[in-house]
């Protein structure tokens, strides 16, 4: 491990995760801004209930549950990622330039995960929001079937542009938050409990800045994005399982 | 008219030599039984849920109730509650939903299995002169120790040990939200706990700032809708559990309706206000047995491996199976929650017929473990419908290293299992979130009784292990030798691994 005035090295190689997470944290705690960990290749949990606001880069491929639990920093992946990476976030940011596994942003509160690439199944599952914390997922390229599904809170964002979204039953018993894909959705991609609605200007301006930021960070031009056509995909109803039950 | 107005369940009345119109009935019922008019108390029974708070606090024993005052024909098979549920479906077309534990009459295994007390040969120990060890610890045991002796002659401990929890009673009282009871319920228990040096579990409802100076007896959940769940959460509490299912509804998910979640509850859980609470049926990032071991070191790592990490699961057919999964990962205790287990609110059709009683599922857990060889590994918590000090005994005699109470807890709280705390109406200030019969529970009187249950019951057992010869609870542990069957079916008792008396 080098470090040169706020930044620490960490050679990844080898390195079991637990070790490697108590690098970061020491590192954290000596005030690292920048933290650069290479040679990275499938460790688990990095990030795992970290606190502060480093900016950290990993270059390889980290593994499951990348960031979870954590409250403040930023994880770069320059590379793909695992399954459920932002799990259970709380705050920070994680921009990941390659695809990612199942399950990301699972049950994330807040923060952002950015993905450049595809994503796998459940993506977003269970977010939710509360007071200023609002969690935001957005997609470059396509995501797999259960987008959103318990959805609570928070705004999904998937822009396609690889090519056409796959995702079918979008946003199953989805009762908080939106989730916003470019182009149309057909309705039978829908779930119960999910229904589309147009994009309103005031919505347009909402997610303006999120598109914008997510274009800075993977240097695409924001502006075809901002103006794009999008279905916007609301929960049918706050309370799916009202009318399901009678008491006793 | 096609199905009409049913029989009433209770009917109360009220002697009227014997009342003095005093109101305390009127103001401590918070489902409008009794109305005054004129120099009469009136009653309209179809109300009462038999809470019994009118008859606590009566000054002149006026009040009688009867249950089932008007029955239908008698039937062994079309039973009352057979034929109501046909009504009440008939007329909505919805899932029932019920609170408390199981409500069919199955037959308690813990009532058909007896403990033994020496005689003669080997005689027992008298806790008065004896000490009696009811301290144990919750977590990982070493396989085996590595001793080195050092230069001065002390011995050095070599082996890396995991984070245990240190009980001084096998009692502990299971997971019951902020949400599902009220704050000052959950204050009662924390300071209970505290005082009696065991643990109380969060329930998935996060926890509350005036839970904190009692943290460190506190186990935070994390259940499927990670409600609460962030890193300060988890690292104030002494132990996690997660929580993959419960006794009273195996395999399906919770739901905490929008009405409860007021300011202080939105707050606890993390979720706006009046926004309903939805625990899908599965954790989202556990499809499989390695999916937990990858949470459970997900929990461990943000802890920075100093917390046990525990995993609830509901007794349920495969649950041997399960526990030595579970067994194998890093977790520290596998909670068994058997189908006696009460909650809130659970769809009636899982409460009275989904699980396995929890006395089948800690002997064949138990059992399991052994015959791997890895009952060291992980400690065994049976939790759902232990009711007194010999229940806790049986379960430990039958391979359980603590159990959970959660029930008894909340009756000795004033609760008299009416089974309405779906209604947010409880009028001990128990289930309910509504101030003015929240502030009915004092958190003081009600810890002090919390904690004179658990130093009775632990009384209680001392007592039974100096009867037994033994002197500590580890060794009552899977002690199956001194349990007996009584009136048990072979086969039950092979699953259990115990004799039948005489035997
Ligand atoms: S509490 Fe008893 S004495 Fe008082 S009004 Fe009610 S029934 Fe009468
Ligand atoms: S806690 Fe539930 S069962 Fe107990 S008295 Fe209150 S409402 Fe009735």
């Amino acid at each position: 491990m080098s470090t040169v005035a706020k930044r620490v090295v960490i050679d990844g190689k080898g390195v079991h995760y637990t070790p490697l997470n108590q690098q970061i944290r020491k590192a954290v705690k000596d005030g690292a801004e920048e933290i650069v960990i290479s040679n990275v290749l499938g460790q688990r949990f990095i990030g795992d209930g970290l606190r502060g606001n480093a900016t950290i880069h990993v270059y390889g491929v980290p593994g499951g549950d990348l960031a979870i639990f954590m409250s403040g920093p930023t994880i770069i992946v320059h590379g793909n990622a695992e399954h459920a990476p932002g799990n259970t976030m709380d705050a920070g940011k994680v921009v990941i330039h390659g695809n990612a596994g199942d399950a990301v942003a699972h049950s994330m509160r807040g923060g952002k995960v950015f993905v450049r690439g595809d994503i796998g199944y459940r993506g977003g599952i269970h977010m939710k929001q509360y007071e200023a914390q609002c969690p935001i997922l957005v997609v470059g390229g396509s995501a797999q079937t259960f987008l959103g599904e318990y959805m609570a809170g928070g705004l999904l964002i998937v822009l396609g542009l690889n090519g056409p979204v796959r995702a079918r039953d979008i946003g199953s018993g989805i009762h908080g938050g939106e989730i916003v894909i470019r182009g149309d959705v057909d309705a039978a991609c829908l779930a119960t409990g999910a229904r589309k609605v147009p994009l309103a200007d005031e919505d347009r301006r909402r997610i303006a800045p999120v598109i914008r930021e997510f274009a800075g960070d993977f240097g695409l031009d924001p502006e075809p994005l901002v103006n794009a056509e999008y279905t916007r995909i609301i929960p049918a109803s706050a309370r799916p399982f009202v009318g399901k039950y009678t008491w006793e | 008219m096609t199905i009409g107005s049913l029989p009433p369940r209770y009917r109360i009345s009220i002697d009227p030599v014997r009342c003095m119109e005093c109101e305390r009935c009127i103001e401590n019922c918070s489902y409008g039984v009794f109305r005054r008019d004129g120099d009469r108390i009136l009653v309209n029974s179809r109300n009462c849920t038999a809470c019994h708070r009118c008859i606590a606090c009566c000054p002149r024993d006026a009040i009688s109730l009867e249950e089932h005052p008007c029955d239908y024909r008698s039937h062994p098979l079309w039973t009352r509650e057979a034929r109501e549920a046909i009504y009440n479906q008939a007329r909505t077309g919805k899932i029932i939903l019920a609170g408390m534990g199981n409500a069919l009459d199955y037959p308690v295994i813990f009532d058909r299995l007896v403990l033994d007390a020496c005689q003669v040969t080997n005689p027992s120990l008298d806790p008065l002169r004896e000490p009696i060890e009811l301290r144990t610890h919750i977590g990982k045991k070493p396989t085996r120790l590595d001793l080195r002796r050092r230069e001065g002659g002390d011995v050095e401990l070599q082996t890396p040990l995991t984070p245990n929890l240190q009980v001084e009673t096998p009692i502990m009282v299971g997971h019951m939200s902020y949400g599902a009871i009220s704050l000052n319920a959950q204050v009662a228990m924390a300071r209970a706990v505290t005082k009696a040096g065991t643990f109380m579990g969060t329930g998935e409802g996060g926890l509350h700032s005036a839970l904190y100076p009692y943290q460190d007896h506190m186990i935070v959940q994390v259940a499927s809708g990670r409600f609460g769940v962030n890193i300060d959460y988890l690292e104030r509490g002494a132990a996690i559990e997660i929580k993959v299912g419960q006794g009273a509804k195996p395999g399906i998910g919770g739901h905490l309706p929008g009405e409860k979640v007021c300011a202080d509850i939105s707050r606890t859980r993390m979720i706006p206000p009046g926004s309903d609470a939805i625990s899908p049926a599965p954790h989202h990032d556990i499809y499989s047995i390695e999916d937990l071991a990858q949470l459970v070191r997900a929990l461990k790592e943000a802890t920075e491996w100093k917390k046990p990490v525990f995993v609830k699961i509901a007794a349920v057919h495969n649950a041997a199976a399960i526990a030595a999964g579970i067994a194998r990962s890093p977790a520290d205790a596998v909670v068994i929650d058997g189908f006696r287990g009460g909650t809130g609110a659970a769809p009636r059709v899982f409460r009275d017929h989904v699980g396995i009683p929890i006395e089948a599922a800690v002997a064949s857990v138990d059992k399991k473990l052994r015959e791997q060889g890895i009952r060291n590994e992980i400690s065994v918590i049976a939790s759902g419908g232990i009711r007194g000090s010999a229940d806790v005994a049986k379960a430990i005699a039958l391979g359980a290293d603590a159990v959970y109470i959660g029930t008894a807890a909340l009756v000795a709280m004033g609760c008299r299992v009416c089974g309405n705390c779906y209604r947010g109406l409880c009028p001990w200030g128990i289930a309910t979130q509504r101030p003015d019969l929240v502030q009915r529970l004092n958190p003081d009187a009600a810890s002090e009784q919390v904690a004179n249950l658990i130093h009775a019951w632990t009384l209680e057992l001392a007592e039974l292990l100096g009867a037994a010869g033994i002197n500590s609870i580890e060794s009552l542990r899977g002690n199956r030798d001194r349990l007996r069957g009584y009136m048990l079916d072979e086969s039950l008792m092979q699953v259990l691994d115990v004799r039948q008396v005489g035997a």
